[in-house]
């Protein structure tokens, strides 16, 4: 319960901290949203084509703003040395990460939901009938890349080159939720417009996985 | 700014910490050679020596915000049968780790607030991580007797430096701590904050919180350190000992100085 507090208040902190900067969510929107519709000018894809290729391009976005977004999580604690002030206080590190993590999904899951429509106008990919299914796989994948990334937020936010860092760890552990991502997002936009099952499991088995794992190396991670 | 005389809270009894043979390395340098100390429940130590002493790196294992390379750190306080007359014989029964870190406030170089918070909000949120009860009782209060409840709503980034650094004395005082961890806490403090701030370690004194303070020697409020404790390249060079007045090494120290 206590734990469960302290996460709360600490997520309402990120989330008061972004909504007053928006240092994150102006970035990596932006961001995203030119490489969406850059890429739709310049190769004109048919509606076959968007269908078979848009789903890669549309998480390759995701990615990228992913790794924007969890970049500066653990970073923007050394301006003050804020994070000293949490590990002081007498809170479990994992509520420091969960925070962390909830607060960084929140942004991503925002930035999807201004990017997902987009692409559908851009490409001509049609959402009726799959969007329920497609929030299903937005949320497996886009969980899986903010558990990872915050996790190598911590790890990477003291090292000097941290901004070209990260991505360089993060895609090799991230490659097999893209890999599982874009498959499923593939089948959902084909014509069956179905949900690959393996793909969804794998992609729940590794966010657990990854969120067992946040949660046992979350006293070595809050040390920095 | 509010009288020290109206203290929002009142610390019960002081926790005390037993260095025994502690070293710190950073790679090839050693920041701290075979430190043991045992700081009494209830006493006021002047940590004093030269820049790269170690004493922050004392403080910040004090504060277990690092973990010493060698050696051992335990926390203790005093029995209740303990006898007023000797006072090293306050220092008995220790307390576990676990429970510690409510027990410490720390002032340390940095602020540890948020730039993009106000001063109001930052204290809400160290006030809500610590559990403590009245809420926004306890942050009035703390603003008022620092002096920033005209400023309560304003981010801090807008703060000058002895605004900043009040709220930061502010902030390790809200829960109240039994263990008050300073470095160089008057840096950037004018007259009057200074005078709040005498007050502020007079009334903690008064109210049994151990304070362990490094600084300068010509700081004004050494006057109220009832121990002195000198560090040279990781060592300690001089320790007055619980008990025994400090102000003729403070005072050799002044005059060094």
């Amino acid at each position: 319960m206590k734990a469960l507090r302290a996460t709360w208040t600490l997520f309402a902190k990120e989330c008061r901290l972004e909504f007053r900067t928006r240092e994150l969510l102006t970035a990596t929107v932006v961001f995203s949203l030119i490489i969406i519709v850059f890429f739709s000018f310049a190769f004109d894809p048919t509606p076959a084509e968007s269908r078979r290729y848009g789903p890669g391009l549309l998480w390759i976005a995701f990615f990228f703003a992913g790794s924007l977004m969890v970049n500066p999580s653990f970073a923007r604690e050394q301006i003050n040395d804020t994070l000293d002030a949490l590990r002081m206080a007498p809170v479990p590190s994992f509520a420091v990460l969960s925070a962390k993590i909830l607060a960084n999904l929140l942004f991503l899951s925002i930035a999807e939901a201004i990017l997902v429509p987009v692409f559908s106008v851009f490409y001509n990919v049609s959402l009726v009938g799959i969007v329920g299914r497609l929030i299903l796989v937005l949320v497996l994948g886009t969980v899986g890349l903010v558990i990872t990334g915050t996790v190598f937020s911590a790890i990477s936010a003291h090292a000097r080159m941290r901004e070209l860092l990260l991505p360089v760890l993060l895609l090799p552990f991230l490659t097999p939720v893209l890999i599982a991502a874009v498959s499923t997002t593939i089948s959902l936009f084909g014509d069956a417009r179905e949900l690959d099952r393996t793909w969804v499991t794998f992609l729940a088995g590794f966010d657990i996985v990854f969120l067992a794992a946040s949660w046992i190396l979350s006293d070595f991670l809050a040390e920095g | 700014m509010a009288s020290a005389a109206a203290p929002p809270h009142t610390v019960q009894q002081g926790l005390g910490i037993r260095f025994d043979r502690v070293e710190r390395r950073f790679g090839s340098l050693v920041a701290l050679r075979s430190v043991s100390l045992e700081i009494i429940p209830g006493e006021f130590v002047a940590l004093l020596g030269h820049n790269g002493a170690g004493k922050t790196t004392l403080l910040r294992i004090a504060a277990q915000l690092m973990r010493p390379s060698r050696g051992a750190v335990k926390f203790v306080e005093a029995r209740p049968d303990a006898s007023h007359a000797d006072p090293s014989d306050k220092l008995k029964d220790e307390v576990p780790d676990v429970s510690v870190k409510a027990l410490i406030g720390l002032v340390a170089h940095s602020l540890l607030l948020y730039d993009e918070l106000s001063a109001a909000e930052n204290l809400t949120l160290f006030a809500k991580l610590y559990a403590l009860d009245n809420v926004p009782v306890r942050v009035s209060a703390a603003l008022e007797a620092c002096g920033l409840a005209s400023r309560a709503t304003s981010q801090v980034r807008t703060f000058s430096r002895g605004m900043r650094q009040r709220l930061a004395i502010a902030r390790s005082l809200l829960h109240s701590p039994r263990l008050l961890l300073l470095d160089e806490p008057a840096a950037g403090l004018d007259a009057q904050g200074l005078a709040w701030f005498s007050a502020t370690l007079e009334r903690l004194r008064g109210n049994g919180c151990t304070v362990l303070m490094s600084t300068h020697a010509r700081n004004e409020s050494l006057d109220l350190a009832t121990r002195a404790v000198v560090l040279a390249a990781g060592r300690v060079r001089h320790d007055t000992g619980p008990g025994n007045d400090p102000r003729p090494l403070l005072e050799s120290l002044r005059t060094e100085a």
